[in-house]
């Protein structure tokens, strides 16, 4: 059973690997992938939009913004969400293979720290999460932060990061950490951002990072300052929109090659008041009129 | 209409090349290319993941830095590393504990399934113990990061409970039931003469199964334990979500490690093709596939061994 049906969902990929304006109402599909962090509101997106049109179907996958952007350099997506930008090696390798990504920002993303509601601190500096999760750095223990966390005997601070290939992770690594400064080995690598905020409502010593999107109840959200002095920003669409919030990136979408027909009606859509409507009821910063990347 | 019987009981020394000549020679092929294709696979597998490793293996690997360093650091920008001890070191830990978990409860239950249990009981729990092997591992996994989690962190009073000690237990649960039947096995081979010479001689049922039952299968057993080793080397998603993926070189049951598998599977979906992180991960494919083919071979040796005696 299982060759053959490899082989039809195989045909059936390759066929709907590119959008055709086929005529007369036939249905076109556009594939999208990438950013686990844009993956809920990509798909709202695609939910929406075949109200709006329905003779075009969004197919939505996730898997992370290197999923979609080794998709898109294979020529098997359409759209390739990212929550990084695509890297130099990378850019080549499209080139290399006939493609010109072209690059659109779609909105913005708060990263928000995340701390077990019992946790005391609700206030970090960017100083004091490099020392924690930078290599080097000294802080090991809450204690060290001069907090004691109820339910946490031991104080170590259990650090939660995302696999080494995530866009949350580059971002991370770059907003806080500081350009060519690695991680401290020994975090535990979540897969998804979902479980990033699972293991650090469960864990009283832990702390971690993910999008703003994906809190829950069950977290408690830190407020980030630049100096010991503050100001310290809650993460929040708004502070995210108007800047003062300290780590908060912007998020992509590539294309291959300049769009045209269906994939740019919906590119145009979504930077339309409607489609940065739905961003922002996700927990998303919009950007404001079209963005064109350098 | 004379010659019809002929040809048809004597086909392949028959000059007349009718149809179940055809049939025979067919159905001869199929089963020769069905008995040498595992051979085909196999080598043919770890061809294709050596290619994607070699370039890797030709320019960046350092042998020292490989089998060295606990710094797994692919995407560093000024300092990638490909240090793969800490991984090798989590593998190991985790499968060593595991051992220490399956070797008892399977041994203990192939004794009583072979030596103790009759009739209705015996029955079940042999048919139990191979529905044990069918659970899915991701549900094992599921297992170790919703339910072993809180109660690792309220019985030990630690800060995390995806650790050594989650994944070797889950590990543990899922090779036992293969070791069992395995075990179970090899028990069963022991001749019958053997448990009678020993009664006659007065040996109570404990003394027949310590003193002549389990040496006489010692064979068997080992490639058991080996066969479950191999088993908990291969493991990934159930790994993956219990043992905390974390890169570390563990100093107690209660540290979260990381799996050369689960490195793997997390890291292998998001690198552009051809990239030197990408052929490193091959180059870890390569470890873990020489690594379970030496142990199953081993296995399998040790298995024919006890059969030829």
């Amino acid at each position: 059973m299982s060759k053959w049906s490899v082989a039809l969902i195989l045909i059936a990929v390759a066929a709907c690997g590119r959008p055709s304006d086929g005529p007369g109402g036939k249905r076109v599909v556009i594939q999208n992938k990438g950013s686990d962090t844009l993956v809920n509101v990509a798909q709202a997106w695609a939910e929406e939009y075949k109200v709006v049109n329905p003779d075009v179907a969004i197919a939505v996958t996730g898997g992370g913004s290197g999923t979609g952007i080794s998709s898109l350099i294979n020529g098997t997506v359409d759209i390739a969400n990212a929550s990084r930008r695509l890297k130099d090696k990378e850019l080549e390798m499209a080139r290399a293979n006939g493609i010109e990504p072209i690059e659109f920002i779609v909105g913005y993303d708060a990263l928000a720290v995340y701390v077990h509601p019992d946790n005391p601190k609700d206030e970090f500096t960017l100083e004091e999460l490099a020392a924690v999760y930078g290599e080097g750095g000294s802080f090991e223990s809450w204690s060290d932060l001069g907090v004691d966390v109820p339910g946490c005997s031991s104080a170590e601070i259990v650090r939660v990061s995302r696999q080494n290939n995530s866009g949350t992770y580059a971002y991370f690594k770059q907003a806080v950490l500081g350009k060519g400064r690695d991680y401290k080995m020994g975090s535990r690598d979540m897969h998804g951002s979902k479980d990033v905020v699972d293991l650090v409502g469960h864990t009283a010593c832990a702390i971690g990072y993910s999008g703003l999107a994906y809190a829950t109840d069950e977290v408690k959200l830190a407020s980030i300052g630049l100096t010991d002095a503050g100001p310290f920003v809650a993460p929040s669409v708004e502070t995210a929109s108007d800047g003062s919030y300290p780590i908060a990136r912007p998020l992509f979408m590539y294309t291959r090659g300049e769009p045209t027909g269906v994939v740019k009606e919906y590119l145009d859509w979504i930077l339309s008041d409607v489609g940065q409507q739905i961003l922002s009821d996700k927990g998303y910063a919009p950007v404001k009129g079209i963005s064109r990347g350098d | 209409m004379q010659a019809g019987p002929k040809s048809a009981s004597d086909p392949l020394s028959s000059d007349r090349r009718d149809a179940a000549w055809y049939v025979d020679k067919a159905v001869q092929v199929l089963v020769f290319v069905g008995g040498i294709s595992a051979i085909i696979l196999i080598i043919g597998i770890f061809a294709f993941i050596l290619i994607q490793g070699v370039g890797f293996l030709a320019s960046a690997f350092d042998l020292r830095e490989f089998f060295g360093s606990p710094r797994w650091a692919p995407t560093s920008d000024h300092n990638t590393t490909y240090g793969a001890l800490a991984l090798i070191a989590g593998t190991a830990s985790v499968t060593g504990l595991a051992m220490l978990v399956a070797v008892p409860f399977s041994l203990g239950a192939a004794i009583y399934i072979a030596e103790f249990a009759t009739g209705r009981t015996r029955e079940a729990l042999k048919i139990l113990v191979e529905l044990l092997a069918a659970i899915p591992s991701v549900v094992w996994g599921f297992i170790g990061l919703s339910i072993m989690n809180p109660l690792i962190i309220h019985a030990f009073d630690v800060p995390v409970g995806l650790n050594v000690l989650n994944a070797g237990i889950i590990l543990g649960l899922m090779a036992a039931p293969i070791m069992t039947t395995i075990a179970e096995d090899a028990l069963k081979a022991v001749p019958d003469g053997y448990r009678e010479a020993a009664e006659a001689l007065g040996a109570t049922r404990w003394q027949i199964v310590f003193r002549v039952v389990l040496p006489a299968a010692r064979n068997g057993l080992v490639a058991a334990v080996l066969l479950g080793i191999g088993r908990g080397f291969g493991e990934t998603m159930a790994v993956l979500m219990a043992s905390g993926h974390s890169i570390n070189l563990p100093t107690s049951p209660f540290d979260s490690v990381r799996a050369l598998t689960a490195t793997i599977a997390a890291e292998l979906g998001e690198t552009a093709v051809g990239s030197e992180h990408y052929q490193a991960l091959f180059t870890l494919g390569c470890l873990l596939f020489l690594v379970t083919f030496v142990i199953n071979l081993s296995a399998d040796l040790i298995v024919r061994g006890v059969r030829r005696r």
